[in-house]
């Protein structure tokens, strides 16, 4: 329990023992660690990033599958508007046509029944004038009352 | 035991003595056999059993951390590696804690602190007898295997903190800044020599506390080691005295090992805090 010259020796030996520790043993873990730590907080912001991502991405997926669902929707409702339009359209024709065709038909049917009269005046005229004629073979010359028979005629 | 015929304080004087190697008395050099050679060789001796088991232990120490600083990677650490990052984490953590300038060599002296004294203090924990059992089969007289029961190693390593003290305190406050802070306060310069007085029992009761303080506590530790080992030494016959003092034996000497590991690194981590202290002051402009 002597104090001796082993306390410098222990000195000497301390000094070197922390020299070799400060060059050899400390700086290079010490690095390695610090390359682990900013490895896994690059790990970790990149995991962060991802999730972003995927939140953003799944947001977009969302809004894109509500655009085109009301596109559909709005194709649908043009659809039907049109169609309905076509068929608004397809009635107006037929009713266009339908009127023109009656109008036809009653023009056609007038004009029947005024030739259908006249042929009729015609008849009962020359009726007339052959019944006149018969019984006024004997008294009245034709000629004379042709006048009076064309008055009758037109009245009728 | 070490020899058949030692007395109970033969056999305590025996494991507190350091194999001394010096000048004989004759005129020689050689190992002291005995603890009166070894005081009369006087400052120019050197306690061989400190210097290796120190010396072994430290290169044990270096060679584990530097294997494992060669081999490491930033991807996954193995076992060695795991363990060391351990360590060097718990240094680098409080080394942050306590030290507020920017030096880079007081992690890596704490951490050679903290190893090498918690190496040195685990010896304490070895059965006290073989070593030195085996020391005596091989002709060598004393072996004390903890090297920080000799006041030696541990006055080494403070004198060796004081130095780095002092050196810090002159480099960071200049030369004039150290001097005042040891003349000009606290009670200003017309108080000079006691201002002297306490700054100086200061400054020098730094490393003698830190030295004394591991070398006390390893030393106690020893000491009971000791004297439980003399229980089971007094083992007489097959007698029921000496089966319950061998069976104490076993018993305190477990209990005492395993509180004995709460104050070797208890030991090693103070020595190293207060050294990281200490430095730290020693950077403060005003402390």
């Amino acid at each position: 329990m002597n104090i001796n010259a082993t306390l410098l020796g222990q000195t000497i030996m301390f000094i070197m023992f922390v020299w070799f520790c400060m060059r050899f043993v400390w700086p290079p873990i010490m690095q390695v660690l610090t390359a682990r730590k900013q490895s896994i907080a690059d790990g970790l912001a990149a995991g962060e990033r991802g999730k972003h991502e995927l939140e953003l991405a799944s947001r977009r997926a969302t809004e894109g599958m509500h655009e085109a669902k009301q596109k559909a929707a709005d194709v649908i409702a043009q659809a039907e508007k049109r169609a309905a339009q076509i068929l608004d359209e397809a009635k107006g024709h037929a009713k266009e046509e339908g009127d023109r065709l009656i109008a036809g038909a009653k023009a056609e049917m007038e004009q029947e029944v005024h030739r259908a009269k006249e042929s009729l005046r015609q008849q009962v005229a020359d009726l007339a004038m052959a019944g006149a004629e018969k019984i006024l073979r004997r008294e009245i010359d034709a000629k004379a009352h042709a006048e009076l028979l064309t008055s009758i005629k037109s009245e009728l | 035991m070490s020899g058949e015929t030692l007395t109970s304080s033969e056999y305590i004087r025996h494991h507190l003595q350091n194999l001394t190697y010096g000048k004989l008395p004759d005129g020689s050099w050689g190992v002291a056999h005995s603890a009166e050679q070894a005081k009369e060789m006087g400052f120019w001796a050197i306690n061989l059993d400190t210097m290796f088991f120190s010396f072994a232990l430290g290169v044990l120490f270096l060679f584990l951390f530097s294997r494992a600083a060669q081999k490491a990677s930033a991807g996954v650490p193995n076992g060695l590696q795991n363990f060391v990052e351990w360590i060097i984490e718990f240094i680098d953590t409080s080394v942050r804690g306590s030290f507020t300038a920017r030096n880079d060599m007081v992690a890596p002296l704490a951490l050679t602190i903290f190893s090498w004294i918690l190496l040195m203090n685990l010896m304490d924990l070895l059965p006290i007898d073989y070593l030195p059992l085996i020391a005596h089969a091989a002709g060598i007289p004393f072996l004390k295997v903890v090297p920080t029961t000799d006041p030696n190693a541990t006055f080494g390593m403070s004198i060796g903190i004081f130095v780095l003290v002092v050196y810090y305190s002159i480099k960071m406050k200049g030369l004039g800044g150290f001097v005042g802070e040891l003349t000009l306060q606290p009670f200003g310069k017309f108080g000079l020599p006691a201002n002297i007085f306490l700054e100086g029992v200061n400054l020098i009761a730094k490393p003698i506390s830190l030295a004394l303080r591991l070398f006390g506590n390893m030393y106690a530790g020893e000491m009971i080691f000791i004297l439980i080992a003399l229980m089971g030494a007094s083992w007489a016959s097959a007698s029921f005295g000496s089966t319950l003092l061998f069976g104490s034996q076993v018993v305190l000497s477990l209990g005492w090992a395993i509180f004995h590991i709460l104050i070797v690194t208890l030991q090693a981590f103070i020595f190293m805090t207060l050294t990281v202290v200490y430095l730290d002051m020693a950077h403060q402009e005003h402390h």
